[in-house]
C-alpha cells in the first residue's frame, strides 16, 4: 500500500545543506503496523513529514520515490496532497495539548476536518463530530465537544487528536511519538485504544518512537533508524529478541526492562563490575506528616497530604507516581525550594522544614542537599559556559575562587566523565548527555550528603540514559551519597533504587524494598502502574549467544 | 447564557470599581503637578500692565489665595457636579472645550489606526507567510521608514506634495474647509455626523481634510503593528497545532486565518492598545502641523499659559479614556482567548 524507495530528505540551513534522511526504503502492507525506532536525530520523524509533505521550511525531498496506492507522493500537486492528508493518510503528534488549537473548541476542530473532506455538511457536522469523539471512547462526548483543550487532561487531548486523525476514516495512520508527555497508565490506555481502532478499521499504521519496548509491543514489524538510514528491519519479536545489527543490539541492551542489571544496559565492551551497594547507615532524612496546600477557588488544594517516610544514609530511594501525584511538590519541599504547610523534615535530627525556603540559601546545610533537575537543557543558563555553571555553587556556597575553584571544577568534571576541554563550551554546543553531566557535576561538586534527582534522564535518548544511570550508580558508591530518585519510569527506578515509595493523589500508598514493591506489589495501583509499562519480549539468551 | 451575561456585566462593573482609585490618584497628582509648575497664572492673566493690587484681585477671583487643601476640596466638589472649571485662556468652560476637541482628536486617531491596521496586519501576515521574500523586505523598508521619519516632517512633506505640488488635497487648516457647514452635532465625529445627516458633500469634505493628517499618523504607527503581526504569525505558523491542521488537510486559508491568525491576534491587540494610547497623547505635532482643533494642541497651549483647569481637565479626560481603553482591550482578550477568564481577573 505504501512503498518508499531510497528516500532522501535535506534541509537548507545557514551552514549549508544538511541531509536528514539518506536513502530510506520500506514497504507497508495493508493492515500492517510498522514501528520506526530511533534516537533523536535519526531522521524518523522527518521521514514521515516527507511522506505527508509537511516538512518545515527549507526541507525538501532530494531523491527517491514514495508511492501511496499508486499516487506519487513526491510529485503530487499541493492540492492533491491536501486531499490525501486527513482523508487517506492521517497523523497524530507528540505533546497532544500543543497539537490542538488552544482557542478553538475541540468539537469545532473535528468539524473542520470533517467538512474539509466532505464527510459532513454544516447541518450534521456537530453530530458527526460527537460520533468521532464517541469512537475514541470519550464519555459525555456532547459536552466534551464544547470544551477547549486547556480544560482537558493530557490523555483526553490525545484522544481528541486521535479523533481528528480518524474522523475521515483514513487508511494509513502515522503516529509520531504519540505518548511523549503522557503518564504511563494514560500511555497504555491511548495505545491500546489506537491499536483497537486500527484493527477494527483494517488500517495500516506507522508508529514512530524512541521507545523500543513500546514499538515491539504494538507493532508487527520494526525498522531501526540511525543517522538517516534504516540499519535493521524485521518482525518485532526477532528484532528485539535477536538483533542482527550492532546499533540495534545496543538499543535493545539500553532499554530498561525487567530482570536486567544496571550494567547490562551498557554495550557489552563497556560493562564493568557492578558498583558495590553502600552499607546503609542511620536515618539521614525523616519526613513526618509533611503537607503542602495551595489556596484554591473552593478552599485550599492539598497537593501533598501528610506524607511520612525515612531515608537512611547511603540509601537510594525511588519516589514514583504519575503527574499530579505530589512527587515533585514533595521533592521541592525536601530540597527546600518550597515552603511547607505543616509537618517536619528532620535532616540528621535537625528540623529543616522550619527554615523558610528563601533563607535556606544561607544555611550551612544548603551544601549538603543538592538537586539534579529534570531538563538538562532548561536548567543550564544558556549564557554560561559549562565551567561557570559548575563553578557557581562552589563560589557562592563553598567560597572558593581562583586556582582552587578551577581545580575543584575540573575535579567535578572528571568525576562525571566530562572531558576538560568541553568545560568552556556553552550549553547549545553540548550534546544532551554532556549537558546532563554538567548538571550532575554542578550538584555533586559540593560533596552533598543528599542528592535529589528529578527525572534526570527523562529527556535523554535510551543509550545516553543507560550511561547516565550507570554514572549515577558509580557516583553514589564512590561518594557515599544518598539519593532520592523522582521518576515515573518504574523500570528505571528498579535499576537504581533499593527502596521505593509510590505516591498517588498526594498520599503514599505503598513503600518498601524495591524488589518487594516491584515484584509483589501490595496495592492495586502499584500493580496497574507496573502492568502499564511496556514489557518488551525478553531477549532469549540462546539466540543472543548465536549472534 | 443569561447567567453568563450577568457574570460579564458584574465583571465589567467590578473592573470599573477597581479603576476608581486610579482616577482619584490622577485627580490628586494632576492637581498637585499643575500647582508645582513654575509661573503665576494670576500674574499672567492680570496682563502686562498689572499692578500688585490687580494681581491680588485676579488671584482672589481665581480662588488661588486659598490654601492648597481648600483649593483641592473645591476642585473635587466641582468635579463631582461635572464642572471642570473655566479655561482662562479661552474663557470657555473646560467641559465644552473638551467636548468639542476630544471628538476631533479621537476621529483623527481612530481613522489613522484603522488605516494603519488595514495596511500593517495584512502586510505582517504576508511577510510571515513568505519570510525572506520581496514582500517581507518591502514590509521591513516601509515600516522602518514610517517610524524613523518624525510626524511633523511626514506631515509637512505630505502637504508639500499633495497640496502644494499636486493640488489634490484641500488646504491643511482644520477639520472642514470653510465652504462647508459643520454637520449637526450628534457624536462630534464629522464623518459620522455628516453621514447621519445624509450630507454626502460634507462627508467627503471632512474626509479630504482628514486624509493627510490621518495618513501621517498611520505611517508612524505602522511599524509596531506590522512587526508584531509578523512575529506573532511566524510563531503561530511554526506551532504544533498548525502542523496538526496541515496534516489534517485543511485548506491554506483555513490554516492561516482560522488557526494561525486568531492565535496571533492576542499580541497584536495588546500592541494596538499601546499604540492607541501613545498616539492619542502624542499626536499634538500632527495637530499643530494641520491646525487640527484637537485635544493635544489644546493641552499644550493650556500648559504654556499655566491654565490649571484646562490642564487638569485634559489629564483627567485622558485617564478616563485609558481606563475605558484597558477595559475594552481586556474584553477583547477574553473574547479571543477562552483561557483568559474575564470574570476571574
Amino acid at each position: 500500500m505504501l512503498s518508499i524507495k531510497d528516500l532522501a530528505v535535506s534541509f537548507r540551513t545557514r551552514r549549508g545543506e544538511v541531509d536528514a534522511v539518506r536513502g530510506v526504503s520500506f514497504e507497508l502492507a495493508k493492515g500492517e503496523t510498522l514501528g520506526v525506532v530511533g534516537e533523536s536525530g535519526s531522521g524518523k520523524s522527518v521521514t514521515s513529514y516527507a511522506l505527508m509533505r509537511i516538512l518545515d521550511a527549507g526541507g525538501w525531498i532530494k531523491a527517491g520515490e514514495a508511492t501511496y496506492s499508486g499516487v506519487d507522493l513526491r510529485r503530487a500537486s499541493e492540492r492533491e496532497m491536501r486531499d490525501i492528508r486527513g482523508r487517506e493518510i492521517s497523523m497524530i503528534f507528540q505533546n497532544p495539548r500543543a497539537a490542538l488549537n488552544p482557542i478553538r473548541k475541540v468539537g469545532a476542530q473535528i468539524e473542520d476536518v470533517l467538512r474539509r473532506h466532505g464527510k459532513a455538511t454544516s447541518a450534521n457536522a456537530r453530530a458527526k463530530a460527537i460520533e468521532a469523539l464517541e469512537a475514541v471512547r470519550i464519555n459525555d462526548a456532547a459536552a466534551r465537544a464544547e470544551a477547549y483543550p486547556f480544560e482537558l487532561s493530557g490523555g483526553m487531548c490525545q484522544r481528541i487528536v486521535v479523533a481528528i486523525a480518524l474522523a475521515c476514516d483514513p487508511r494509513l495512520l502515522i503516529m509520531d511519538e504519540p505518548t511523549t508527555g503522557l503518564d504511563i497508565t494514560t500511555q497504555k490506555a491511548v495505545m491500546d485504544l489506537t491499536r483497537e481502532l486500527i484493527r477494527e478499521r483494517g488500517m495500516s499504521a506507522i508508529l514512530i518512537t524512541h521507545d523500543l519496548g513500546l514499538a515491539s509491543e504494538y507493532c508487527d514489524r520494526l525498522a531501526v533508524m540511525k543517522d538517516g538510514k534504516i540499519v535493521e528491519t524485521g518482525p518485532a519479536a526477532s528484532v528485539f529478541g535477536a538483533p542482527q545489527d550492532v546499533y540495534t543490539r545496543r538499543l535493545v541492551d539500553a532499554t530498561p526492562r525487567r530482570g536486567v542489571s544496571i550494567r547490562s544496559l551498557l554495550p557489552a565492551e563497556a560493562r564493568t563490575a557492578p558498583p558495590p551497594r553502600p552499607a546503609l547507615g542511620g536515618p539521614l532524612l525523616e519526613v513526618l506528616r509533611l503537607e503542602k496546600a495551595y489556596p484554591g477557588k473552593s478552599g485550599p488544594v492539598r497537593a501533598v497530604k501528610g506524607v511520612t517516610f525515612t531515608i537512611r544514609e547511603g540509601q537510594s530511594v525511588g519516589l514514583v507516581g504519575e503527574s499530579g501525584c505530589g512527587k515533585s511538590t514533595t521533592s521541592s519541599m525536601l530540597v527546600r525550594l518550597l515552603d511547607v504547610t505543616s509537618g517536619s523534615i528532620l535532616f540528621r535530627g535537625e528540623d529543616i522544614a522550619a527554615i523558610p525556603a528563601k533563607d535556606f540559601i544561607r544555611h550551612p546545610l544548603r551544601r549538603d542537599i543538592q538537586m539534579v533537575f529534570q531538563d538538562a537543557t532548561d536548567s543550564l543558563n544558556p549564557r554560561h559556559a559549562a565551567r561557570d555553571s559548575i563553578a557557581d555553587p562552589l563560589r557562592r556556597l563553598a567560597g572558593l575562587s581562583g586556582a582552587r575553584l578551577k581545580a575543584k571544577v575540573e575535579e567535578a568534571a572528571e568525576l562525571v566523565g566530562l572531558p576538560i576541554h568541553l568545560l568552556d563550551r556553552f550549553p547549545h554546543q553540548l550534546s544532551g548527555g554532556q549537558k546532563a553531566r554538567v548538571g550532575i557535576a554542578r550538584a555533586v561538586a559540593l560533596d552533598p550528603k543528599f542528592l535529589i534527582l528529578d527525572e534526570p534522564t527523562a529527556a535523554l535518548d535510551v543509550s545516553i540514559q543507560a550511561v547516565v544511570l550507570n554514572l549515577l550508580a558509580d557516583l553514589r558508591a564512590k561518594l557515599g551519597m544518598t539519593y532520592l530518585f523522582v521518576s515515573h519510569d518504574l523500570n528505571v527506578v528498579r535499576l537504581l533504587c533499593d527502596h521505593v515509595i509510590v505516591m498517588k493523589g498526594g498520599e503514599i500508598i505503598e513503600q518498601g524494598p524495591a524488589e518487594e514493591v516491584m515484584d509483589r506489589p501490595a496495592h492495586p495501583y502499584t500493580k496497574s502502574l507496573l502492568d502499564a509499562a511496556p514489557q518488551p519480549p525478553a531477549p532469549a539468551p540462546r539466540l543472543r549467544a548465536a549472534v | 447564557m443569561a447567567a453568563a451575561t450577568q457574570g460579564r456585566v458584574a465583571a465589567v462593573l467590578s473592573r470599573l470599581m477597581q479603576a476608581l482609585p486610579v482616577v482619584f490618584g490622577v485627580v490628586l497628582v494632576s492637581f498637585l503637578l499643575t500647582r508645582a509648575l513654575p509661573g503665576d497664572p494670576a500674574a499672567y492673566f492680570a496682563g502686562d500692565a498689572a499692578t500688585p493690587e490687580s494681581i491680588a484681585e485676579t488671584r482672589a477671583k481665581l480662588g488661588l489665595d486659598k490654601s492648597m487643601p481648600e483649593q483641592f476640596l473645591i476642585y473635587v466638589g466641582d468635579l463631582l457636579s461635572g464642572d471642570l472649571g473655566v479655561s482662562l485662556s479661552t474663557g470657555q468652560p473646560v467641559t465644552t472645550e473638551l467636548a468639542r476637541r476630544l471628538p476631533a482628536s479621537l476621529e483623527l486617531t481612530l481613522v489613522a489606526l484603522v488605516v494603519s491596521c488595514g495596511i500593517a496586519i495584512p502586510l505582517g501576515v504576508l511577510a510571515a507567510t513568505r519570510p525572506g521574500s520581496w514582500i517581507d523586505h518591502l514590509c521591513r523598508v516601509l515600516v522602518t521608514a514610517g517610524v524613523s521619519l518624525p510626524t511633523f516632517f511626514t506631515g509637512v512633506a505630505l502637504i508639500y506634495v499633495f497640496y502644494y505640488l499636486l493640488g489634490v488635497a484641500p488646504s491643511p487648516i482644520g477639520r472642514l474647509d470653510f465652504v462647508y457647514l459643520e454637520p449637526d452635532r450628534v457624536t462630534g465625529f464629522f464623518l459620522i455626523d455628516a453621514a447621519l445627516a445624509g450630507d454626502f458633500e460634507t462627508w467627503l469634505g471632512a474626509l479630504e481634510q482628514l486624509a493627510l493628517p490621518a495618513a501621517t499618523l498611520a505611517l508612524f504607527t505602522l511599524a509596531p503593528l506590522a512587526r508584531m503581526t509578523r512575529a506573532a504569525m511566524l510563531s503561530a505558523l511554526s506551532s504544533d497545532y498548525v502542523r496538526t491542521a496541515k496534516a489534517a488537510g485543511l485548506t491554506t486559508g483555513k490554516v492561516l486565518f482560522g488557526y494561525a491568525f486568531r492565535n496571533a491576534l492576542l499580541p497584536v491587540v495588546t500592541t494596538l492598545g499601546m499604540v492607541f494610547s501613545f498616539t492619542l497623547g502624542a499626536n499634538v505635532l500632527v495637530e499643530k502641523v494641520f491646525a487640527w482643533p484637537g485635544i493635544g494642541s489644546f493641552a499644550v497651549e493650556a500648559l504654556v499659559a499655566s491654565d490649571y483647569a484646562a490642564v487638569q481637565g485634559f489629564v483627567l479626560c485622558m485617564a478616563l479614556l485609558f481606563v475605558a481603553l484597558n477595559l475594552v482591550i481586556d474584553m477583547a482578550y477574553a473574547m479571543i482567548d477562552p483561557r483568559i477568564g474575564f470574570a476571574a481577573k
